[in-house]
């Protein structure tokens, strides 16, 4: 860091121009707003400062026109600030369609982070340059927060169910990002760094090092050692319903009622089978809940994912 | 308790008031006036000030390097734990109502005590209890949740003593309920011949409003924190996931109370300036109505913005807009109460005196901590600064440049009413200058340090930050000395302040028209009311 102190934390994802803009938008008009009562309060206690012990200061008639001014003004400008951050939540809430999508386990006092090509990592992140990236988190026991100052975001990374995130990002290097909801004893040292680098460094950095397994070909193994095949048969033949083309789709359950079987569908039917049952099945399946970790539901889901209608039973036979 | 009872018993000549009436700890103890137990508070509140205060020296002090200068991250988390939990439940929350409300609302509105003296003790008694339980658990080890007590880590993961923390705030919030019904019956039902609602101080509406939210929030702050103890004791799944429980649902809880407790300390601070304001520049009020019922406004809206500390928390993006707009309209009767104060300051006659140095300190922190709540109303803005101490800055500005500083504002103004004695001019002057520099100089940096991206509750921290952590620590050394000097010369001039007369600043209000100190019933005769608040004498000219 140069000498002398930085203002604002650089800028190195698509959403930070348009933070900074907001803020000085906020800095310039409650700074306007503050600098004219301050300057109005000094005038007025100099200008009218009692001059005698038995001074009688003159009558002052109140007028309605001013308290209708400074409640419509305010409330006016309040809109605008309103308005301006509510676009910019909207967009965080909408990664786009393609997003590169990185999984995230927070857990005490470590960020366990895996890409879907089977690359693992922990306290550091790696992205390419120029690519949305959509993070899937969640928590192995208390509420964590993913925090990128450089990118401008955040989100709560909460036990039991998924958050998700994203960002792009616009320049290489290295970027803290830090744990920002307490979470414990070393919950300061719950850090790490984002590497943006460039598509190609990106690359040649997924294929190197440990981790040839994808997070698909961890959950198919997965699928075989917890003998979710025993049930889940490929053809709808079992005594459980096929998982075959079911990610994304809406399933109609038991009750009557209809859920699309996403990522949060997914984790909750392994942990807690019975509560929501398809239509037409047993409330058999017994719970995996303390036999897998977060990280083995993620690859389970990327697993179940894939599971498309036309190539399926070809994987399942190549699955190790 | 016991530095109250240190009256002077040479002053044989002066009349009989509350203070010599009787003496001995029994005659506190069991005293009934709510003026004495207005000083029990005062005395106890004191002392938790002292510890809460302690703490934060050593979390300034802890945050002077990068990789902590004193203390284990453990021991860090404990501090920041009790700063919290002590100075909001056991300070904050009880300091001007329990204090100067106690003191003042009966006075005020001309009657002889409050409409249940005997509850009144009993609420000083709660708070007492609870405050002992959370002392037992600083000693006993401490307790490393915050003061927000989040699930699940407070219910299944915390190691600390949160239980016997979790039933002082419990048993505590009964103290609350206590004064906030004590407050609405007298108010309704005790008011002197004359005192019609739109004559009464602001000070009684601001009371008025904060008893409001008492008697509302603090009893789903006790629910939520008697089911954390039911899970931690019984693991009865109410929060924690793994057990089928939603961690979101204890942050619902606990900020419906937890923020309107924001209101509940800054609501009476915006009473005292009021009464501030006008004694100090002689003035009626400008737009009386349009203050005292932003109050009302404030108390109601307060209830609807809880979620604005949950925008990145998980809740909808749906929700978290509707929270946005709910959080700028309550800052708009916030604002209008500064843009009156302003007004009512103009063509004044503006004393200087030390009560008025701490209400234009007031109104500059309050400001300030007002218009940076512009930005964390803001969803994109939030996403950023949100548990960062851009967020630590800006309610120690609400908090304590706001609250404390019109808390000390009133103790001065009041204190010739309280005491009988006048404190030393120049050093209470000397004092509001040291607090606002020391004041700022501590908490102003916070702000860049948040929007850098510093994280709250760090007792380590990156390289980067370090000038600025300085810079806030040097400011705390200041402000910590700022605090001490009222404590010292208010003390002193207990026993060798000059006489003070009934009415030492020519203020209007019923609490002047009798003795100073009161006598036990307050006044010789009840009074009878004929005009407004604040009817400063005004010469009628030409309006420009």
């Amino acid at each position: 860091m140069p000498p002398g102190i930085p203002l604002a934390p650089p800028q190195a994802s698509t959403f930070a121009p348009g933070v900074d803009h907001l803020f000085l938008f906020l800095l310039g008009v409650t700074g306007s707003v503050a600098i004219l009562v301050f300057l109005l309060i000094f005038v007025f206690a100099v200008k009218y400062r009692r001059r005698s012990p038995d001074e009688i200061p003159p009558k002052v008639h109140e007028s309605i026109f001013l308290e209708v001014g400074w409640i419509g003004i305010p409330f006016l400008l309040m809109m605008v600030m309103f308005g301006w951050g509510a676009s910019i939540y909207y967009q965080e809430f909408h990664p786009p369609a393609g997003s590169l999508e990185i999984f995230v386990v927070g857990k005490q006092w470590m960020w366990k982070l895996q890409h879907p090509e089977g690359k693992r990592e922990i306290n550091e992140l790696h992205v390419p340059v120029g690519r949305p990236v959509k993070l899937t988190m969640t928590s192995e026991d208390v509420i964590h927060d993913f925090f990128v100052p450089a990118f401008r975001i955040k989100k709560d990374v909460l036990p039991g169910r998924y958050s998700s995130l994203w960002f792009e990002a616009t320049k290489t290097g290295r970027y803290h990002f830090f744990c920002s909801q307490y979470c414990g004893t070393n919950h300061s040292e719950m850090k790490g760094w984002v590497d943006v680098m460039s598509p190609a460094d990106y690359q040649q950095w997924l294929g190197g090092g440990a981790g040839g397994e994808s997070m698909e070909q961890a959950g198919a193994r997965l699928f075989q050692k917890f003998a979710c095949t025993n049930c889940h048969h490929p053809d709808n033949s079992g005594r459980a319903p096929t998982l075959v083309g079911v990610y994304g789709k809406p399933v109609k359950l038991s009750d009557g009622s209809t859920v699309v079987a996403d990522d949060a569908y997914i984790r909750e039917s392994i942990l807690r089978p019975a509560a929501k049952v398809v239509a037409g099945y047993q409330p058999i399946m017994p719970t995996f809940q303390g036999q897998l970790n977060e990280e083995g539901i993620l690859q389970l889901i990327a697993y179940i994912k894939s599971l498309k209608i036309p190539e399926t039973p070809e994987r399942m036979k190549t699955a190790p | 308790m016991s530095t109250v009872s240190v009256e002077d018993p040479e002053r044989s000549e002066s009349p009989v008031h509350y203070l010599n009436i009787h003496y001995g700890v029994k005659s506190w103890l069991l005293t009934t006036d709510h003026k004495r137990i207005a000083l029990l508070y005062l005395a106890s509140i004191t002392f938790f000030f002292l510890i809460g205060g302690t703490a934060a020296v050593l979390i300034r002090m802890n945050l002077l390097t990068p990789t902590g200068l004193l203390v284990e991250p453990a021991t860090y988390n404990k501090l920041f734990s009790i700063h919290g939990i002590v100075m909001v439940f056991f300070f904050l929350i009880p300091s001007i109502p329990a204090v100067l409300g106690n003191f003042l609302v009966p006075l005020m509105i001309g009657a002889r005590d409050l409409a249940f003296p005997k509850l009144n003790l009993l609420s000083w008694y709660v708070y007492i209890v609870g405050g002992m339980f959370t002392l037992y658990a600083v000693i006993a080890g401490g307790v490393d949740t915050g003061w927000t007590f989040y699930a699940p880590y407070s219910s299944t993961y915390s190691n600390s003593h949160v239980m016997a923390t979790a039933l002082g705030v419990f048993i505590t919030g009964f103290s609350s309920i206590l004064t906030g019904l004590n407050f609405i019956v007298t108010i309704h039902k005790m008011r002197a011949p004359g005192m019609t609602w739109f004559r009464l101080p602001l000070f009684i509406w601001a009371m008025y409003a904060t008893s409001v939210i008492f008697i509302l929030g603090t009893p789903v702050l006790g629910i939520s924190i008697v089911l954390i103890a039911l899970e931690r004791a019984f693991h009865l799944g109410f929060f924690n996931p793994a057990l089928g429980g939603d961690p979101l649902l204890f942050q619902h809880l606990f900020w419906f109370y937890s923020h309107p407790a924001v209101y509940i300390m800054i609501l009476p601070a915006m009473g005292v300036e009021s009464e501030l304001i006008t004694c100090f520049s002689r003035k009626r009020i400008f737009g009386y109505s349009f203050v005292a019922m932003s109050s009302l406004a404030i108390a109601l809206l307060g209830f609807l913005v809880w979620a604005h500390h949950m925008f990145v928390a998980g809740v909808s993006m749906y929700a978290g807009m509707v929270f946005s707009i709910l959080s700028y309209l309550v800052g708009v009767p916030s604002s209008v109460k500064v843009f009156n104060w302003t007004a009512t300051l103009y063509k004044g006659s503006i004393s200087y005196s030390a009560p008025m140095l701490y209400g234009m300190g007031f109104i500059g922190l309050f400001s300030m901590g007002g218009v940076t709540g512009m930005f964390l109303a803001s969803l994109g803005m939030d996403v950023h600064v949100h548990d960062t101490y851009f967020v630590i800055a800006h309610f120690h500005y609400i908090m304590v440049g706001g609250a404390v500083m019109a808390y000390l504002g009133g103790i001065h103004y009041w204190w010739p009413k309280i005491s009988g004695r006048l404190y030393p001019e120049g050093w209470a002057r000397f004092s509001a200058l040291v607090i606002f520099l020391g004041f700022n100089l501590t908490f102003f940096p916070q702000y860049i340090l948040g929007y850098l991206g510093m994280p709250r509750r760090y007792p380590v921290y990156p390289p980067e930050f370090q000038v600025l952590n300085v810079m806030s620590t040097a400011g705390a050394s200041i402000l910590g000395i700022g605090y001490l000097i009222p404590l010292i010369y208010l003390i002193w001039s207990m026993r060798y302040g000059p006489v003070a007369s009934s009415n030492p600043w020519g203020a209007t209000g019923l609490e002047w028209k009798t003795a100073s100190p009161p006598p036990t019933e307050n006044f010789e005769e009840t009074p009878v009311v004929t005009e407004e608040a604040y009817a400063y004498p005004s010469r009628e000219v030409k309006v420009a």
